[in-house]
């Protein structure tokens, strides 16, 4: 396992190159010049002009810019915001927290209902369940998700009152920033109903941006779930006298999963991208709404360094995937 | 009092292109030690009819049957609750492919205490040592080491071999193996044969050998019943069976051995089993006997008492002097 987890990271390495070079083109064959675009709409003269050239390095020959991007990136240094001067790595990780935190507790809530809901659908195939709930997951991995947000903050926040309409925790608190995931910082904080405000916020982002991975799981589970209760073994495992809970829980479950794994894989990646839509609607100080501001901004380093962190997070992502497969089905594993 | 009687049993599967009768009006008789096998064609109704048995057939299978009873307990009552205590205890069965009956994702040692796990109050410990004790019981050398291994480590002939242990891993009283050797090689047919036959006679349960094999049955087998779509068309003793088979069919069959060919071409039956559309209106057989006629044709056939092997035929061969034929 160990032998296999290392060949896996060596992997890594030729990936981590092809998202440099990619990160480093793609920003620069977009037109605009960044230079321009912090000027702004006064202008700024060819003296001054000249002067961001030097200082950005613009004057180098492309290779050569690459060259020092690359090395510094090796020694750990990402460069800086154009627009900031906050290095890169920091505003990363003062960001992704948010995104994780967020991106977590989505995906929680939608294996949580989703896995159910789609073994259920599929023990009970044909009948009203599985269908009100297939019937359901189609609608939910249709909607537009700027609406359904939409529609959810008019219904939960204005209507009802129950969840707040944007932010991460309520005004009336304030703390450090210990670990970036409010949830735990507000429960060190020890200020009196932090945690709840916390989790308050969370409730609708969460749903929002996990309706979609949640649809995909269910419909997944469901047809992998179908796909194993026809299998020889679980006539074997009836025959057994076994309770069809077990039957289908453990015998049946622990095949379906293996599906089913690679589609929460998938969504927890695009997940760690950072939620556009999602983040901008409910406020929330994620990555995503950062890396597209930067690219509005032109901001070199940022997109090039947001898109190298974000392509590793994707990867550990998978390699941890191709860990689980591993000891759900001791087929894949190595003998 | 037999161990398993089942009297007029019927499953019907309904289909997209409507009900399809997969057995028909079968009786089984096993009592307790003894060893039963049922002999047939693929889509015979074999399988079915002890899968109806066990209770293990999908909801779109109608059974109906005027008497179902496993040691005196009528099966057709049971509730779900009911039924899962008697099968995989008292009333188990292996299957025809061992690589596909056992769970790729748990260990051969898991899947067979988890069968003591659900029907005794064995702990643990005692669970894995009697593991240990069924997998030495039915010939897999290193034991405790097997325990720990997944199917896909294992061969057809060892697997097939934890499927027994797992089934006779409560001592049952009546076991069901379902066309247990079709998936393994010749030579690995005869081991699995030999040790069911070997384990029946130590622990004294009764056995029904599912198989279309004649060898298998010649060799295993004390009573044979024979089906044909769907219907059992004779049931005799073994040795009787082979010498004076009274139903066309069956002396058809046994004329399709390869050891009793006396010429250069072994003998056929002509035809295929008639399936959903086309069953015959009198003896289903009546399109492929040669000694079918018109009353074949159009009426269904009576079965004959039991001095002629019960046989589901007008014309019965082989009958006894004295003997009338119903």
């Amino acid at each position: 396992m160990l032998r296999y987890v290392l060949a896996r990271l060596l992997t890594f390495i030729p990936t981590f190159i092809g998202v440099t070079i990619v990160s480093f083109g793609f920003i620069r064959v977009l037109p605009g010049d960044p230079i321009i675009v912090m000027a702004g709409e006064r202008g700024l003269s060819e003296e001054r002009y000249q002067e961001y050239v030097e200082r950005f390095g613009f004057d180098q020959p492309l290779w050569k810019q690459f060259w020092d991007y690359l090395t510094g990136v090796l020694q750990g240094d990402l460069g800086q915001s154009f627009v900031t001067n906050r290095n890169v790595w920091d505003e990363f990780f003062t960001l992704f927290p948010a995104t994780l935190e967020l991106s977590l507790c989505a995906i929680i809530f939608s294996v949580l209902v989703g896995l159910p809901a789609g073994v259920i659908a599929a023990v009970y195939r044909g009948k009203f369940f599985d269908r009100a709930l297939m019937s359901t997951a189609l609608v939910g991995y249709s909607m537009p998700i700027f609406w359904w947000a939409l529609l959810l903050i008019i219904v939960f926040s204005g209507n009802l009152g129950w969840t707040p309409v944007s932010g991460r925790i309520g005004l009336m608190y304030f703390f450090d920033d210990v670990t970036g995931f409010m949830l735990i910082d507000s429960l060190i904080s020890g200020q009196e109903g932090a945690f709840w405000s916390a989790v308050q916020h969370l409730i609708l982002p969460s749903i929002v941006l996990g309706t979609i991975p949640l649809a995909v799981i269910a419909r997944q589970t469901r047809s992998a779930m179908l796909e194993v209760l026809s299998e020889d073994y679980i006539r074997t495992a009836r025959a057994k006298g076994l309770r069809p809970a077990r039957v289908n829980g453990l015998h049946a479950l622990r095949n379906a999963l293996i599906p089913v794994i690679t589609v929460i894989g998938l969504s927890v990646g695009t997940l760690l991208a950072g939620a556009i839509l999602t983040e901008t609607i409910f406020s929330w100080p994620g990555i995503g709404k950062w890396m597209v501001d930067s690219i509005f901004r032109r901001d070199y380093p940022v997109v090039q360094g947001g898109l190298l962190l974000i392509a590793l997070m994707v990867m550990i992502v998978n390699l941890t995937v191709d860990i689980l497969y591993g000891l759900i089905n001791p087929k894949i594993r190595k003998r | 009092m037999s161990l398993l009687k089942i009297r007029n049993l019927s499953v019907e599967f309904s289909t997209a292109s409507g009900p399809f009768r997969a057995v028909d009006q079968v009786d089984v008789d096993v009592e307790a030690g003894e060893i039963l096998a049922i002999v047939g064609e693929s889509g015979s109704g074999k399988s079915v009819s002890m899968l109806a048995t066990m209770g293990l057939l999908p909801w779109t299978a109608t059974i109906t049957a005027d008497e179902m009873s496993f040691d005196g307990q009528d099966l057709r009552e049971l509730s779900g609750r009911a039924r899962r205590r008697i099968i995989g205890k008292d009333l188990s069965m292996i299957f025809q492919e061992p690589m596909s009956s056992l769970n790729p994702c748990f260990t051969t040692g898991f899947q067979i205490t988890e069968a003591l796990r659900q029907h005794t109050d064995l702990n643990r410990s005692q669970r894995k040592d009697r593991a240990v004790e069924l997998m030495e019981m039915v010939g897999i050398p290193d034991p405790s080491r097997r325990l720990k291994a997944f199917p896909h480590q294992l061969s057809g002939g060892m697997n097939q071999r934890v499927m027994i242990a797992m089934a006779i891993a409560c001592r049952p009283r009546l076991l069901i193996a379902d066309e247990p050797t079709t998936a393994l090689d010749v030579t690995i047919q005869a081991q699995i044969l030999d040790l069911l036959t070997g384990l029946q006679k130590e622990t004294g349960m009764g056995l029904i050998l599912i198989t279309h094999d004649m060898g298998v049955v010649a060799e295993t087998a004390e009573r044979v019943a024979v089906q044909y779509a769907g219907q059992k068309v004779e049931d005799q003793p073994v040795a009787d069976l082979f010498a004076t088979p009274h139903h066309p069919y069956t002396s058809a069959l046994l004329a399709a051995l390869p050891e009793r060919a006396t010429e250069r071409r072994l003998a056929t039956i002509p035809g295929v089993v008639p399936g959903q559309h086309d069953r015959p209106e009198g003896c289903l057989f009546s399109p492929r006997c040669q000694y079918a006629d018109e009353r074949c044709r159009t009426v269904p056939p009576p079965v004959q008492p039991a001095p002629i092997g019960r046989a589901r035929c007008h014309y019965p061969l082989n009958v006894p002097a004295g003997e009338e034929v119903a």
